[in-house]
């Protein structure tokens, strides 16, 4: 059995919760485990987090919760994409932004590394998408983008394997 | 919804339901806002109501840890569940904070 979605955010704040929810909901009907849930959500948040306030530099959100008009209209426009795919009981998810990109991504992967300790960032983003996926690819060019592909087989019931 | 509240030397910090960067700022600057006060020294982050936390949350904790330590407080977690254990143990959290067993 094989199913794709394709969603395009706004690079803002408020569009994290939609990313991992969104792909939650994606893989419910096969049932996976409340740890496996809770795997995908973390590591989607991290990697559209990380598009939204580094590649955008839309930090919006921090110490902004009642935001005026005057700091919506600071927001640097960009949009994020997210591609799931499911094929053979393995979850891809693709994130991508056309933002700012990495100078280094090695460095950037670095568990406690972050560029914006100013906004109480842990920098454990990728590490954990590395924790909780089972593999993680991160390819980026600084001044065109960033794009994040992670993969993990889930744990499924039996009419999947009984269909393909 | 989060909430904070001092008992004697302690900010209590009630923590959402779910924490990631939309969530973290607001948190941490009403938290700091109550640690200028001179009699709070001690933290304690309650998760009772947090199904969710992303590496935002280890952002909120690891600044407020560096703000108490300084003058001597601890950070404490209480009602931690799961995968929310999971989180603080994978970053190291679990070195700073003293996580309070309870009923959950």
């Amino acid at each position: 059995m094989k199913n794709e979605m394709e969603i395009w955010l706004d690079a803002i704040s408020c569009n994290e919760v939609v990313a991992r929810v969104a792909v939650a909901a994606f893989v419910a009907h096969l049932n996976p485990t409340l740890e496996e849930i809770s795997d995908i959500k973390t590591a989607v948040s991290e990697a559209v987090t990380n598009s939204i306030i580094h590649g955008y530099g839309n930090t919006f959100g921090y110490r902004k919760r009642c935001e005026t008009k005057e700091e919506r209209s600071k927001i640097h426009p960009g949009r994020v994409n997210l591609s799931c795919k499911l094929s053979r009981g393995i979850l891809y998810i693709d994130v991508e932004d056309w933002g700012k990109g990495i100078e280094d991504v090695d460095k950037a992967m670095e568990p406690l590394y972050t560029t914006l300790p100013e906004y109480d960032r842990s920098g454990m983003g990728f590490a954990f998408m590395e924790a909780f996926m089972d593999d993680l690819q991160v390819i980026s060019m600084p001044g065109k983008g960033t794009l994040v592909r992670m993969q993990k087989k889930l744990t499924n019931g039996p009419w999947i394997s009984g269909e393909e | 919804m989060e909430n904070f509240q001092i008992i004697e030397n302690c900010l209590m910090v009630k923590l959402p339901e779910e924490i990631d960067h939309y969530q973290a700022g607001y948190i941490c600057q009403e938290a700091d806002r109550y640690l200028l006060r001179e009699e709070v020294c001690h933290i304690v982050f309650d998760f009772e109501d947090t199904t969710f936390m992303d590496s935002s949350g280890i952002g909120i904790i690891m600044g407020r840890y560096k703000k108490v330590s300084q003058i001597g407080g601890r950070v404490y977690a209480i009602n931690v569940g799961k995968q929310i254990s999971r989180i603080l143990r994978l970053s190291g959290m679990n070195r700073l904070v003293e996580v309070l067993e309870n009923e959950k």
